[in-house]
């Protein structure tokens, strides 16, 4: 390996990027940080910005602790990784109020809330802390990917099934407005995302036996 | 004191932080195994709530609103700090949890063994952070976050043991191999939180 072969994206790298993806997905395989997933997932488009919000927040995070690891005593660890991702958090927050201002009032808390969302933090602790910045940041992407895909998932059926549209656009044009579908209301209000991920670790645990819980 | 009252059950049942806003899930899912450990749990979130919200509160009046820092000089009278609440309430949090745990630990040892485990697992719990950001985001008084923090961490604490009984009952079930464990939990707290929703029309 040559030494621009360790920053291109390797076998080790692409391994590291993909395998939160799909095969191991925070959401879905470790069930981490699905506070925000159920919360945030009435419209698509708040779905979006929360993903990107974690995605970012994510790959600098395990960027800048694993900078730092060589010199993070371990008893302070925790505290160091907290206000790292804080940081990074408020330059989120202060963004999405200075250009999305309405969708910032919408998320409301739940923005503040990636600080401890366990996804992040757990990604600090357990990978950053023990491996170079470029493979951590390469892992905080991933991890952030495999999140938002599950939360653009389950966003995408409920605005489709409880309001008939997709980003805001009508695709089933509603009985109400002269169309043909009838919207299922459980759908837009907080008990139908637990199903939903209910369903969703099902369909995952039926085609990986592996996963399933024995008792 | 109706507005108070209004505020406990607001926060207790409409707004229960568990089954309304999905907070504190991860501990919600993993610590609702037994009733007694939820109860612990439970009774830690409460206590940890009651302290750190209004600790808030009160480095968020006198600290980080606009004009707070006045008294130093003319300069300040105008500076608005309140982007600094992220880290200022995660840090009042880890610092709190920990001095309860300490201070438990030396005086009520029993109370200690019961609790203890649980105090670090709460400085990440985001119902404690989600507290202190409803807070602000909401403008209460000092008086007002004292009984918010108590009846969003009582809502809490009633949702995982309620939780925990359900799933004491439910190992005699015979579940579907694949919804074992977390799926069948998730379906559970749905429908716990379909039942939540009766107490929307109640209003002071």
């Amino acid at each position: 390996m040559s030494a621009i072969g360790s920053l291109a994206i390797g076998r080790r790298e692409r391994s590291v990027l993909l395998d939160p993806v799909i095969t191991n997905n925070p959401i879905g395989v470790q069930v981490l940080g699905i506070c925000s997933a159920l919360a945030v997932t009435t419209r698509l488009d708040k779905a979006l910005v929360m993903g990107v919000g974690v995605i970012l927040v994510a790959a600098f995070a395990n960027l800048a602790v694993s900078l730092v690891r060589n010199y993070t005593p371990g008893s302070i660890r925790i505290i160091v990784q907290l206000s790292i991702i804080a940081s990074l958090v408020i330059v989120v927050d202060q963004v999405l109020k200075a250009y999305l201002y309405e969708l910032s009032l919408e998320l409301s808390v739940y923005v503040g809330l990636i600080i401890t969302n366990c996804i992040v933090m757990g990604r600090a602790e357990g990978f950053a802390m023990q491996n170079p910045p470029w493979l951590a940041f390469i892992d905080g992407i991933g991890n952030g990917i495999g999140y938002a895909l599950v939360l653009l998932a389950v966003a995408l059926s409920r605005e489709l099934l409880g309001a008939g549209k997709v980003f805001g656009l009508t695709v089933l044009p509603l009985a109400k407005d002269g169309g043909w579908y009838n919207p299922n209301g459980l759908m837009l209000l907080a008990p139908s995302a637990l199903f939903i991920i209910a369903l969703l670790i099902w369909l995952l645990r039926t085609l990986k036996p592996a996963l399933q819980e024995k008792d | 004191m109706e507005h108070y009252l209004n505020i406990a059950i607001r926060s207790i049942f409409l707004e229960n932080m568990a089954l309304a806003f999905f907070l504190g899930m991860c501990s919600f899912l993993a610590c609702s195994r037994k009733v007694e450990t939820a109860l612990g749990l439970g009774v830690a979130v409460v206590f940890v709530q009651l302290l750190t919200v209004p600790l808030n509160n009160l480095i968020l009046r006198y600290l980080l609103a606009e004009g707070a820092l006045g008294w130093i000089g003319p300069g300040l009278a105008r500076v608005d700090l309140g982007f600094l609440s992220f880290i200022l309430f995660i840090g009042t949090i880890a610092a709190a949890t920990q001095v309860v745990e300490m201070a438990v630990d030396r005086y009520a040892p029993r109370l200690y063994a019961t609790l203890g485990v649980f105090l670090p697992l709460i400085a990440v719990n985001c119902v404690i952070l989600a507290g202190s950001l409803f807070m602000q985001e909401r403008d209460y008084t000092f008086g007002e976050s004292v009984v918010f923090a108590v009846g969003s961490g009582f809502g809490w604490a009633l949702a995982i043991v309620a939780m925990a009984a359900v799933r004491e009952k439910m190992r005699y079930s015979n579940v579907p191999a694949g919804l074992k464990g977390l799926g069948i939990t998730f379906i559970t707290a749905g429908l716990m939180s379909l039942a939540f929703m009766l107490f929307s029309g109640i209003q002071l």
